[in-house]
């Protein structure tokens, strides 16, 4: 009697534990209900850090944890674009800085250490930090010394970090920023291929491709006139052999920055449509989206899946900046085409209404400086026609000279070339527009004249005619000079 | 203990004498700076500031001196420094406690050197360092004109070697000779100035405020031309640093009143 009096009991105790391990269940289902701040950290951890155009891996399901961030910071010479030299000022090696992944909750400890041979003295403000300065009092840092502080990472999204030490805006404009991650708890929805891309504008006092070790002009900076608009701190550092790259079917997502110091980017990828956008970085979604705009000391994450193979041009849509300034990269999407989603060409055929118009570039009064007897050995001609090559001819005529097939002809092998060198400089002297047989291929697009010197002509048709498999013909200033008449 | 205060006593003397030895041929080396009056940092609650005459070494002390003076002064030998007085990097370029090694040249400047180090350097020279007024005063001038901050050319010049890696290999006297007869006061290393913490330099650049000593706020917001600029930089580097630091890009060069002699 007693031992079934003893059961009821126990079974009324079970079903009340079942009932209340129901009613807990149910309210943990809600995620997110600690405030962040209140999130308790049990492990430490080396946080991962990557230069761009890479990520560290994701969150993922992991808890929250103390997180220690060990930031060198290095003041280094580096390559601008072909021949021209720049110091850069970064946070890890990198422009952009390296890119540190956290999630919401985190404790992190960061080590800001200024290696010894720098000159000067810097610090780090980091827009995921709820303090005053975003860090920067607490880490100002004097060459060979490191400073610790600590923040809780309370919001999520991806925000700029950046020096902030005086001047600040030269301290931007040198490349010291970058991007901090901060994913919400579970992080982002997995995706195929994730990379980093920082958009930046330089001051130099040379103009744009003006070849040496170029200092960094302030006054330029001051008055908002920028020498170069990149990607990743540099002309070319996300194309050719260094493009990001990913399969037809896979979903990428970028995590774009941009660190000014004053320019506001229109990000834009050439053939593809954003499917989301987390606008400004926060937590906001926007779908379908052609064109974003990425604020100075701002930031965005793109996601979109590649339907189709291709080269896709990523750049800021201020487009003066992208041809002219080098705000160019690409992404390279292999595999195998998809003729639902993109034909290609269908058909072609002549189309002149009233006649071909040939655009023209305003050209400005060339000094034609008088041969002063010395001419180019073969081997500078072609140094110097590489740069100009990355400089005015890359976007189009691509690395290898392959062109882009349907849009620009290949100057690689190219009969086009070969066949007669005063068309070719023709075409670069004033332009070239209508159908065109190139390689057996027809073209049908316009090549706007360039606003290049005898020199400079003669200097980058040489490099084209010496590569690729052309007929090594040399072109002289003087050959250039004859079809100017 | 007697030997170590005798020691010191001899040491003492060592260094007295020094300054008597020394201090007929300093007349003659160091440069004369005609005192004036100048504005340290413009902005909106700028101060003139008045420097007395004085006199500055033309170059800034080498390594081959700072050897010297360590041979003299063994306790300022690299193994010998008490912590308080200088970090771990003091002298780290060097080979060892009395030699420099085949990668520090002797006309270089010495770095690595702490400011209690470098002020007692001077001591021993019958001088002391500059004050940070001093120092300024006299870094206006370029080749021919005793303030030329306000040429554009020559504060781009300055702007640029602050951003040229690793000028602390080259030997003194490799860059201008000013209005003055001073050289390499910009172009070579950061120089330690007797006062260098009087200007309050928080760190976070963009909020000091008007109301600290020397520096405004308002100028960092505000300013618009070279010339702050590249002030500022030299202020934020002297804001970042504490007396016994030791930095690979910071040496010294030594002052003393004009009417001393």
């Amino acid at each position: 009697m007693k031992s079934i009096k003893q059961l009821r009991k126990n079974s009324f105790f079970l079903s009340f534990l079942a009932l209340t391990a129901v009613l807990l269940t149910f309210f943990s289902c809600k995620p997110e209900e600690t405030k962040a701040e209140n999130i308790r950290v049990e492990s430490k951890i080396q946080a991962q850090l990557t230069s761009p155009p890479f990520v560290p891996a994701p969150v993922g399901a992991r808890k929250a944890a103390k997180l220690v961030v060990d930031m060198e910071i290095l003041e280094m010479e580096g390559e601008m674009t072909g021949g021209v030299k720049y110091v850069y000022w970064t946070f890890g090696g990198s422009v952009p800085g390296s890119f540190i992944r956290t999630r919401v909750g985190d404790e992190v400890e960061f080590h800001l250490k200024n290696h010894p041979d720098n000159k000067l003295p810097h610090n780090i403000d980091l827009h995921a930090v709820t303090g005053p300065g975003g860090g920067a009092e607490s880490s100002f840092v004097a060459p060979g010394q490191e400073k610790v502080f600590s923040f809780k990472t309370l919001n999520p999204g991806l925000y700029v970090y950046h020096c902030a030490t005086a001047p600040v805006g030269m301290h931007i404009a040198n490349g010291m920023y970058g991007l901090i991650l901060v994913e919400p708890q579970g992080g982002l929805a997995p995706v195929d291929k994730e990379y980093y891309v920082m958009q930046g504008d330089f001051y130099t006092e040379g103009a744009y491709g003006k070849p040496g070790l170029q200092p960094f002009s302030m006054q330029k900076a001051i008055d908002e006139h920028a020498d170069y608009v990149v990607f990743n701190g540099a002309v070319g550092a996300i194309s050719g052999d260094n493009a990001l790259t990913a399969e037809v079917g896979e979903t990428v997502r970028l995590f774009v920055g941009n660190g000014g110091p004053n320019l506001v980017s229109s990000f834009h990828l050439i053939g593809e449509i954003f499917d989301k956008v987390y606008v400004e970085g926060g937590s906001m979604v926007n779908e379908n989206v052609q064109t974003t705009l990425i604020p100075a000391g701002g930031a965005a994450i793109v996601e979109f899946k590649v339907e189709v193979p291709g080269t896709f041009i990523l750049v800021d849509h201020s487009i003066f900046r992208a041809f002219n300034k080098g705000a160019l990269g690409m992404l390279k999407v292999g595999g195998n085409e998809n003729e639902v989603v993109y034909s290609g060409t269908q058909l072609e055929k002549t189309y002149l209404p009233e006649g071909s118009v040939i655009q023209s570039m305003p050209v400005a009064e060339k000094s034609e400086k008088p041969e002063n007897g010395q001419e180019k050995t073969l081997a500078e001609k072609i140094t110097h026609g590489k740069q100009l090559y990355a400089q005015t001819c890359f976007a189009c005529h691509q690395a290898a000279g392959q062109g882009i097939a349907g849009a620009f002809p290949p100057l690689a092998k190219s009969d086009y070339l070969n066949e007669d060198i005063g068309r070719a400089i023709n075409a670069v002297l004033h332009g070239l527009t209508g159908e065109i047989t190139v390689n057996g291929d027809k073209y049908n697009s316009v090549m706007t004249s360039q606003n290049l010197t005898d020199d400079e002509v003669a200097d980058v048709l040489t490099y084209v005619y010496n590569n690729w498999g052309n007929n090594k013909s040399k072109v002289t200033p003087a050959m250039v000079k004859e079809q100017r008449r | 203990m007697l030997n170590s205060k005798l020691k010191t006593i001899v040491l003492t003397v060592i260094c007295f004498l020094s300054i008597q030895v020394f201090a007929q041929e300093q007349k003659k080396e160091m440069a004369y700076v005609k005192g004036g009056s100048y504005i340290p940092l413009y902005g909106a609650d700028s101060i003139w500031v008045k420097v007395d005459d004085f006199l500055l070494d033309p170059y800034p002390v080498t390594n081959a001196d700072f050897l010297k003076f360590v041979n003299e002064n063994p306790e300022w030998k690299k193994s010998g420094i008490k912590k308080l007085f200088a970090d771990e990097r003091y002298l780290y370029n060097w080979e060892d406690d009395y030699s420099l090694g085949e990668n520090t040249s002797e006309r270089s400047p010495v770095t690595n050197v702490s400011w209690f180090a470098a002020k007692r350097f001077c001591e021993c020279q019958g001088k002391r360092l500059p004050t940070l007024d001093e120092w300024e005063y006299a870094a206006m001038a370029d080749e021919d004109t005793p303030d030329a901050r306000v040429k554009e050319s020559y504060n781009q010049k300055i702007l640029s070697w602050y951003e040229t890696p690793k000028t602390f290999e080259n030997n003194i006297g490799s860059t201008f000779k000013n209005y003055w007869g001073v050289y390499d006061l910009h172009g070579l290393v950061w120089e330690w100035t007797l006062d260098f913490n009087t200007v309050l330099f928080s760190g976070e650049s963009r909020n000091d405020t008007g109301d600290r000593d020397l520096f405004c706020g308002s100028s960092t917001i505000g300013a618009t031309d070279l010339m702050n600029y590249a002030a500022f930089m030299r202020y934020a580097f002297r804001g970042s640093i504490k007396a016994r630091y030791s930095i690979k890009n910071l040496g010294f060069r030594c002052a003393r009143d004009s009417e001393n002699l």
